[in-house]
């Protein structure tokens, strides 16, 4: 438990990594439901969300706001209240169960096996301990030190992130830390144990333009450093070309289309998509119209029935036998291609994006 | 730091000034007569002169303002009865009606009631704190609705009851009596516990709500989360990560509400009978005795500049952000 190796950066330059076939997955998560119960119903935060994601691979999970995204990553190291929660299904990370684990196991695993960063490093680091006080605590949580070498693997850790002097940072406190600079401190923090598993919760929304794109280059160099497994949850699709390698896009608590990143973002199959795609500005640069889905995202207390988008899709009515108001589609590959699948009825969604979606994108 | 703690320290004692120089001209320039109310109902000629010649009354009042601070800073020279006593330093005045200097007499009071209220206190901030922090971490529990319930019934009983209640039935209690803690710190605690339990009982309602609310907004931060997922135990998230944070501004409150505990003790003075500040200066309101008077707003507007500065300064300890201010 004790082992301290600093591994070596590797130099390999970035590729984008097609998925090795029997590629053992280190998440696992299948049939995942997350509800809280409320005084105006059952709030269905997350609804039979499955996914895997391999080591040394970035799932990234994009959608509205309220889609579900956090609700579903914090259950992967079991934050969420037991009392008001009620959670079904199973998360696997490294061959342990999550789900329904014992407040015990879930000790040593948090922190150790998985670890979190989250979107607003100003409030998500305590303002009374200092920087080196909290890594130190991280790290002495599960393994047993003295607390010297605690710190100094605390500052070893700051420096590793790109923080400057970081023996006179350790004993700061958050608040004489720029933004840019917390948030490598709460990565650096998450790090400590090396953990093969690494949840990034709209890490860089906080941040501004110019040092999200550190973060971002950060959060890559180290996930090849350290080998592991990352999430990278963003509604920002910009982000996701750059760092992952895959996408998982989730409405309304499901996920509704999965699979390598160049290729949804390239020639996505769910009419969602398309509609994440036609929101985003230009990539060129070009300040063109924004076109916001129309509708807004559905009542977690009273889904809509089949399709969850249907009320929003204007391509319901070329599904036949009202099949998107009545039942609800897998999650299947829709194409010839099975790496990727969709939940979606329409026919060979590949034609319909290319002759009708393509051209009216800016 | 330093310049912050001396800038403070500067303005604190300004505000004592001007509050010494408002309750002068209130007291000895404002009646008609001070010397005469001063001098007491069995008041005689030779009394008189002697109390407007040591007081300066026939000089202008800006003198006598003078002649105060000077006694305040140095000391000074009072005749009572054809004897010139000096009165050390600092010295706020000589009460004619009990024929002693208002330094000594209030000397005397200001343990008895530092003694009352820093028992009460200890036992109102730590009852409520602890039962504020379980009833945060039970919220919602019948635990928490039984918690929250009392307090709000203690709450809003008001003190004298509770004051009678103890009096009358909890009789097991030692009997309430005041011995300097440095004669005998078994009876000094002993013969305070009664004062004590009345004030620990009456405020500890209002501590666990503050506590309650405190730490219910603590355990919801984002950083109790970043605690959670750090692998360590839940009670070290609800005692280090949460208590530490609910913990700034309850002290805040306690600081500047025991401030006002010591200038407000009259209640429990009286009622369990200890010789304090209250007690002194509700003799010398009835007995018109100016010096006494002048010398207790003095002390008590000390005591709260003292301690608002000393809630300041433990902010900055407490919360590294403001370290700068
Ligand atoms: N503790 C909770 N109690 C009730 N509803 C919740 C709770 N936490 C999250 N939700 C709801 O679950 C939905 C999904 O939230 P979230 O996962 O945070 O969305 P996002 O995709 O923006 O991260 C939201 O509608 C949110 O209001
Ligand atoms: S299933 Fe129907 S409603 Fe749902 S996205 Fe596909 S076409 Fe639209
Ligand atoms: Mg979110």
């Amino acid at each position: 438990m004790t082992e301290q190796t600093v591994r070596a950066p590797q130099t390999v330059t970035r590729a984008p990594r097609t998925r090795a076939e029997g590629e053992e997955a280190y998440l696992e998560v299948t049939d995942l439901h997350v509800q809280f119960p409320t005084a105006d119903g059952r709030v269905q935060a997350v609804q039979g969300l499955s996914y895997s994601l391999p080591l040394r691979r970035t799932l990234a999970i994009v959608g509205e706001s309220g889609s579900g995204k956090s609700v579903s990553s914090m259950a992967i190291l079991g934050l969420h209240d037991r009392k008001s929660t009620w959670i079904s299904g199973s998360i696997k990370v490294g061959g342990k169960e999550v789900v329904g684990m014992s407040e015990k196991d879930l000790m040593s695993y948090r922190g150790a096996d998985a670890a979190m960063i989250f979107q607003d490093p100003q409030s998500s680091l305590h303002p009374f301990f200092t920087i080196g006080d909290q890594i130190t605590e991280s790290y002495r949580a599960h393994h047993n030190v003295s607390k010297r070498a605690a710190k100094a693997r605390a500052v070893d850790m700051l420096g590793r992130v790109g923080i400057p002097n970081p023996s006179r940072r350790v004993d700061q406190y958050p608040h004489e830390f720029s933004g840019g600079m917390r948030q490598r401190a709460m990565i650096a923090m998450a790090l400590v144990n090396d953990p093969k598993l690494l949840i990034a919760d709209e890490p860089t929304t906080a941040l501004d333009v110019t040092v999200q794109a550190q973060i971002l280059d950060l959060i890559a160099d180290l996930q090849r450093d350290f080998g592991s497994a990352v999430v990278f949850i963003t509604h920002d699709l910009g982000v996701v070309a750059e760092i992952a390698d895959d996408i998982l896009v989730m409405y309304g608590g499901n996920a509704v289309e999965h699979g390598p990143v160049e290729k949804i973002l390239g020639a996505p199959l769910h009419p969602y998509s398309w509609g994440l795609l036609e929101s985003i500005p230009a990539v060129s640069g070009t300040p063109g119209p924004l076109h916001p889905i129309p509708g807004s995202p559905p009542s977690l207390l009273a889904m809509p029935s089949g399709c969850a988008f249907h009320p929003r899709c204007e391509f319901r009515d070329r599904v036949g036998g009202d099949l998107c108001r009545t039942l609800k589609p897998e999650l299947i590959p829709r194409t010839a291609d099975q790496g990727r699948t969709s939940r979606c009825h329409l026919k060979e969604p590949d034609k319909v994006f290319e002759t009708e979606v393509l051209p009216r994108l800016p | 730091m330093l310049l912050y703690i001396l800038r403070r320290v500067i303005s604190a004692i300004s505000v004592v000034i001007v509050t010494v120089v408002c309750s002068f001209l209130l007291f000895f320039a404002a009646p008609h007569d001070p010397a005469g109310v001063i001098c007491g109902p069995k008041c005689t000629p030779e009394r008189l002169k002697d109390i407007t010649n040591s007081l300066n009354l026939d000089q202008p009042v800006v003198e006598q303002i003078g002649l105060y601070f000077k006694g305040i800073v140095v000391g000074r020279d009072y005749s009572a009865g054809g004897v010139t006593r000096h009165c050390d330093a600092p010295c706020l005045g000589y009460s004619y009606i009990l024929g002693v200097p208002v330094t000594d007499l209030l000397a005397r009071a200001v343990p008895v009631t530092l003694s009352i209220v820093i028992g009460g206190a200890t036992i109102y901030l730590c009852f409520g704190v602890l039962i504020g922090t379980i009833a945060a971490r039970v919220r919602g529990t019948t635990l928490d609705k039984a918690a929250v319930g009392t307090s709000l019934v203690i709450g809003s009983v008001p003190y004298f009851i509770v004051a009678l209640v103890i009096a009358l039935y909890a009789t097991f209690l030692p009997k309430s009596q005041y011995v300097s803690f440095f004669e005998n710190p078994f009876q000094w605690a002993a013969g305070l516990l009664a004062a004590w339990l009345c004030l620990g009982l009456t405020n500890s309602a209002q501590y666990t709500r503050y506590s309650r609310a405190s730490m219910i907004e603590a355990l919801g931060q984002d950083f109790t989360r970043t605690a959670r997922s750090k692998g360590i135990s839940e009670r070290r998230v609800v005692y280090r990560h949460g208590l530490r944070a609910a913990m700034t501004p309850v002290i805040t409150i306690f600081g500047v509400d025991v401030a006002y505990q010591l200038v407000n003790t009259i209640f429990t003075e009286r009622i369990f009978q200890l010789p304090g500040l209250g007690t002194r200066i509700i003799n010398a309101f009835n007995q018109y005795d100016l010096p006494v008077l002048m010398g207790g707003v003095i002390v008590g507007a000390t005591v709260l500049v003292v301690m608002n500065l000393v809630v300041d300064i433990l902010y900055t300890v407490l919360d590294p952000r403001v370290r700068l201010g």
